[in-house]
């Protein structure tokens, strides 16, 4: 459990303001990504996020393109969650393989403001601020295993091993 | 009580009866892949194995930068083919054939009843057959690759039912661009959709293709179209194996009916800088432009070229726009030179590109510079998408591109028609 700096965003981001197509086959190592996120959103984002830090974001966020990148670049620059009221099929899909956790919570989507500390525990379920807790809609268990393993590719891995 | 469509494929590839919400572990029948395999391929490379489970599955289609337009771009199809030999992988297609959903519907891969899964958000495509065609992420397939398994969850679907008959100068692109600004971005996220009604049936498949594409825009899983004696026909010599048709039950349950007539539908245009904000074209008439674009796997078809150029004929365009059109495939490519459509839309002052997704993702063949303005019968218009976070985009059908192009502003389709 750590402490992490809220940025607050709109409706709909989606993954080519998250992570632009023209960087797709070009910008290869997720260290490299990291300096690109969110840069048609929010320019300033990727200079002055902290690792720890969270963002939290109205609907569907992530629709748009199926690049995986989008969740990538996002976890290597240090996000801790993505919390939103909800959640673009791909994205929800390629943040959980990336071992980002994406959490659907419409309280604390109306609750948290930009720039507040708000602290997640996992294990309860629970996204703290200073003003309330707030639940969040627990994972199924085949997306619980991957989170744990730190993404679908470690998961497969291991999967793999065992047999 | 009866099933949909996405339950029963569903139900028959985990082996069990499943109710939409349940979670199934499946294998798909065929796994599409594009440029980014070579990303794929990196990752498929740390699960510590050596071989492709099922090599006979994989699709793999190079199309988003093609030809390669740098060193990187080159390395990147140049790492894909080694992969392709080593492993051998029969169904490669190389940069030459066309933008990867074409050339797969074309080679007979999308067909009814088939389960297809493929890293690229408008795989969606293939409902237009009567597939279920999921986008899936990077990782999703490398692991695929590896062990050809994979979960989903069982859709909800959502009906949209379509009456009327297409006024003149009004095109399958006009409807679903109606249909995403009623609906919104994220009307069908995590569900399915189902495309009925008499319109639809008269529909060509090029036309459903429109449709099944854009449902990506709606958020939808998949995009379903039963499949009827025109796909049935169209599939004769194309397949490459065995279908079965699978419908969804008569008193099957939807989680919606949407109803849409579109007899007295008007073009329709989708305003930067999100597909869902749509507009009649009398309330974005005049807008200026810079650059447009007539193609992608939405609208780069047969049919689009020919439509354009039934506007074009005889015309110039606008001294102050270029216009790019880029057939989606090779074969639509040399349709279109036969019947003389090519020559027409040079002739106006076209531009024609080789096969493939062009600028659509901002990757090369016409990046936007700040403060310019395209105008665009792909599916996207977010910010920043054709290059610079300062440029605008229009999209439209390709009646409407390429009567504006004439004008070098937005304009009506309907009186050149």
């Amino acid at each position: 459990m750590k402490k992490g700096r809220v940025w607050k965003y709109g409706d709909n981001v989606n993954t080519d303001v998250i992570f632009p197509g023209k960087y797709t086959y070009s910008v290869l190592e997720p260290e490299e990504m990291a300096r690109h996120a969110l840069e048609d959103l929010d320019p300033d984002f990727a200079k002055k996020v902290r690792p720890g830090d969270i963002i939290i974001a109205g609907k569907n966020f992530g629709c748009g393109s199926s690049r995986e990148q989008a969740a990538t670049c996002l976890k290597y620059v240090g996000v801790q969650a993505v919390i939103a009221r909800s959640f673009a099929r791909i994205f929800f899909r390629n943040a959980i393989n990336q071992g980002l956790p994406a959490l659907q919570s419409e309280e604390a989507v109306d609750s948290i403001k930009d720039g507040e500390e708000v602290e997640i525990d996992f294990s309860l379920g629970e996204i703290k601020s200073k003003k309330g807790v707030y639940k969040f809609s627990p994972f199924p268990e085949s997306v619980l295993g991957i989170l744990e393993e730190g993404g679908l590719i470690p998961y497969t891995k291991k999967k793999l091993e065992k047999k | 009580m009866g099933k949909t469509f996405s339950e029963k494929i569903l139900g028959l590839k985990a082996g069990k009866e499943v109710h939409a919400g349940e979670v199934v572990t499946v294998s798909p029948d065929y796994i599409l892949s594009h440029d980014n395999s070579a990303a794929i391929f990196k990752e498929f490379k740390k699960l510590g194995i050596r071989n492709v489970k099922c090599p006979q599955k994989l699709v793999i289609i190079l199309d988003h930068v093609v030809p390669a337009s740098s060193e990187q771009y080159a390395l990147n199809h140049k790492t894909i083919r080694e992969f392709v030999a080593e492993q051998k992988i029969q169904n490669f297609f190389d940069i030459s054939f066309g933008i990867c959903h074409q050339v797969f519907s074309e080679n007979g891969f999308a067909l009814p009843g088939k389960l297809i899964l493929g890293a690229d958000s408008h795989t969606t495509s293939y409902g237009a057959f009567g597939a279920f065609a999921a986008g899936i992420g990077r990782s999703e397939v490398a692991s695929l690759w590896a062990t050809d398994e994979i979960w989903l969850r069982v859709p909800e679907t959502v009906k949209i039912e379509i009456e009327g008959k297409l006024p003149s100068g009004v095109f399958a692109k006009d409807v679903i661009l109606k249909i995403i600004g009623e609906e919104g971005a994220d009307r069908a996220n995590y569900r399915a959709v189902e495309f009925t009604g008499n319109a639809v049936k008269e529909f060509s498949l090029a036309s459903r293709l429109v449709l099944a594409n854009m449902a990506a825009e709606i958020g939808a899983k998949n995009g379903y179209f039963e499949p009827d004696e025109k796909i049935l026909q169209w599939l004769k010599e194309r397949a490459r194996e065995k279908f079965e048709v699978i419908t969804s039950d008569p008193d099957a349950t939807f989680e919606a009916v949407l109803k849409y007539d579109i007899s007295s539908l008007e073009p329709q245009v989708a305003c930067p800088h999100t597909v869902d904000n749509v507009k009649p074209v009398s309330e974005v008439e005049g807008e200026e432009f810079h650059q447009a674009v007539i193609g992608t796997c939405t609208n780069g078809r047969f049919e689009d070229l020919e439509v354009a150029a039934r506007v074009l004929k005889g015309k110039r365009i606008h001294p102050k726009v270029r216009v790019l059109v880029i057939p989606a495939s090779r074969q639509e490519y040399l349709l279109a030179l036969k019947k003389g459509i090519l020559e027409i839309l040079v002739g106006a002052g076209c531009m024609i590109l080789n096969p493939g997704c062009g600028p659509c993702l901002g990757a090369h063949q016409g990046i936007l510079a700040p403060g310019e303005v395209a105008l665009s019968t792909a599916n996207r218009n977010f910010r920043g998408r054709m290059g610079s976070r300062e440029a605008r985009i229009f999209l439209a059908s390709p009646a409407t591109v390429a009567a504006s192009s004439i004008e070098g502003k937005i304009t009506d389709p309907r009186k050149f028609l």
